[in-house]
């Protein structure tokens, strides 16, 4: 179980203006800032759960992720995992966890990708057994059979992430920490990627806490949600309560042959081209049922769908209407 | 244990990986290594006498020098360490369950030894069939042979704690060329690399010789040329170890302390 009370963390940052005199200048007097990363930042997760961490840059996540795996040192508040403080038990905590920042490697360049696996095998002192059992597995749930012969330099981002998050499953976490772990991948690694977190956390209930900045990974892998911003934890729920909350809003997309179609109250056309126009229902208005029987009156419709809000137009009201 | 050996393999394959830059290395030192010896020669040829080694002493100290060099120049810097700590993956290194401090040491250690086992054998073995008076002379006793190899050991750990140093500075300055070039510069004159240490003024040389600059390349390679024998000899390997063990434990407590004001760079 995670148990985050009270952290707050706070770093010292050097400002100056630009031009030469600014810059003499500092070199005698500098002027520093503080930036309050984390404020009070309280939650608690439990085994298995799998939590997206949400949130605009600098808003806080990538700090958290680095006091609960032991990195930094928070100013204040408590850190609890499985009964360990990750920072000052560092060694015995990260044995039990698995990290992957997306924006770093922590396979080794020049050398083929499974050399640094068996590096890591024995940093993690994972049993020849264990080892082989689990590198089969990753193996194939990631289609690295070929990958892994090549040096990390020589691959492509996506078969690097496929590594990378293998590199952090050898030696069975019960705690996964993925920090943008689909940054810049293409759709079919994203699936690959999504596909294979989903599964861990199933089949072995790893504990898995994710951020990202793409939706599409939130609404795939996650149940709950976690929002920060400007350092404080602004909404914790599930993702089906976020979209309840802003479920008034329904857009209908329709293909159509030829006809006009009549507006009524709530209904406003969003988009019309090609033959495909966009609506939005205020379902608060006129139901959905109301909307397509008057939007079908006068126009030969081929298709048509209703979709709620997208969680990225939710997260950015949300974020709108918290003002980060 | 175990994981700091498997470490130490991966990084000495990765360092035997660099053959052009070693042959590049193996060229310079041996164009170095004649230059400075005819440079001696000259004063020699003048007044023998007047030298406080023997002339064979001061070859085989060069030769050895240049053979070993990738082992005790303190220039010799692992980039990666630098890297790590500036761009912030020293976040992946934390996330490991292993001590800093032993990791960075067994990596420094690979990478030096990768480095010198390409580059020693080719000017060792010209070294060797070079004619009086100018190739390496045998070594003077196997004790003296067998002590010199204890003493190469310890200067490489003494060298590779003083640069820990260095590298943990760059936690602090994150822009470590200063202090690099420093550090390099002085430690090259202090250890005898420009001119070897007993050619210094007696005065300064008795005091050098309580630093770990004397503790480094010099005095394993006077210990093979019997240059310094029997119980000066074993008063300077005690010193070589007590520096050792002074050095890693500063770097030690030094690391535990910026550990805990980190700044883990780059979000």
């Amino acid at each position: 179980m995670i148990e985050l009370i009270n952290v707050s963390k706070t770093f010292k940052v050097s400002r100056r203006n630009a031009g030469l005199k600014e810059a003499f200048t500092s070199l005698f007097r500098r002027n520093y800032t503080y930036i309050q990363a984390l404020r009070n930042v309280s939650f608690r997760i439990n085994d298995g759960e799998m939590v997206g961490y949400i949130g605009p840059n600098g808003a806080g996540k990538s700090t958290t992720i680095k006091i609960m795996s032991g990195i930094l040192y928070p100013d204040s508040g408590e850190c609890i995992i499985d009964g360990l403080v990750p920072y000052k038990h560092r060694r015995e905590h990260v044995r039990n966890i698995g990290v992957v920042f997306g924006q770093r490697s922590q396979l080794w360049w020049d050398v083929p990708v499974i050399d640094s696996f068996e590096l890591l095998r024995d940093i993690y002192d994972v049993d020849e057994h264990v080892y082989r059992r689990n590198l089969e597995e990753l193996i194939e749930l990631l289609d690295l059979k070929e990958i892994i012969r090549t040096p990390a330099r020589q691959l492509s981002l996506g078969q690097r992430m496929r590594c990378e998050i293998a590199a952090s499953f050898l030696h069975n976490p019960r705690i996964l920490f993925l920090d943008e772990p689909t940054i810049g991948l293409d759709a079919v690694s994203k699936l690959a990627v999504r596909d294979f977190i989903r599964k861990m956390n199933q089949e072995k209930k790893t504990t898995v806490i994710l951020t990202t900045h793409d939706m599409q990974d939130i609404e795939a892998l996650t149940e709950r949600i976690l929002l920060i911003g400007r350092g404080q934890i602004l909404l914790d729920g599930s993702i089906s309560e976020l979209k309840t909350r802003n479920s008034r809003m329904k857009k209908i997309t329709l293909q159509y042959d030829k006809g006009q179609f009549s507006l009524s109250d709530g209904i406003s056309l969003v988009s019309q081209v090609n033959g495909q126009a966009v609506f939005q229902v205020d379902t608060s208005v006129i139901s959905v049922r109301e909307a397509i029987e008057q939007l079908s009156k006068n126009a030969d419709i081929k298709d048509l769908s209703v979709t709620g809000a997208s969680i990225d137009e939710i997260v950015v009201s949300l974020y709108e209407e918290l003002k980060l | 244990m175990k994981k700091y050996l498997s470490f130490f393999r991966i990084r000495f394959i990765n360092g035997l990986q660099y053959r052009a830059a070693a042959y590049a290395g193996v060229a310079t030192q041996f164009a170095w290594g004649f230059m400075e010896i005819l440079l001696f020669r000259a004063f020699y040829r003048d007044n023998p006498y007047s030298f406080p080694m023997e002339f064979s002493q001061l070859v085989s100290y060069v030769w050895l020098q240049q053979a070993f060099l990738a082992l005790y120049m303190l220039w010799f810097y692992d980039n990666e360490i630098f890297m790590t700590i500036i761009s912030g993956n020293a976040a992946y290194e934390l996330a490991r369950p292993m001590d800093l401090y032993n990791m960075w040491f067994t990596k420094n250690l690979a990478v030096r030894l990768s480095r010198a086992a390409l580059r020693c054998m080719p000017i060792l073995l010209v070294a060797v069939f070079l004619p009086e008076p100018y190739g390496i002379s045998p070594p003077v006793s196997l004790f003296g042979f067998f002590m010199f190899a204890v003493s190469m050991v310890l200067a490489l750990c003494c060298l590779v704690a003083l640069s820990m140093l260095v590298y943990i500075s760059a936690f602090y300055t994150l822009s470590p060329w200063g202090i690099r070039i420093v550090a390099a510069v002085l430690t090259e004159f202090l250890t005898g690399a420009i001119i070897p240490l007993p050619f210094f003024p007696e005065k300064i040389l008795k005091i050098l010789s309580l630093t770990p600059f004397a503790s480094i390349q010099d005095l394993p390679l006077r210990i093979y040329s019997g240059n310094i024998a029997g119980r000066e000899m074993l008063w300077r390997i005690l010193i070589q170890i007590i520096w050792t063990v002074v050095l890693v434990l500063t770097g030690r407590l030094w690391m535990a302390k910026a550990l805990k004001k980190v700044v883990v760079q780059g979000g």
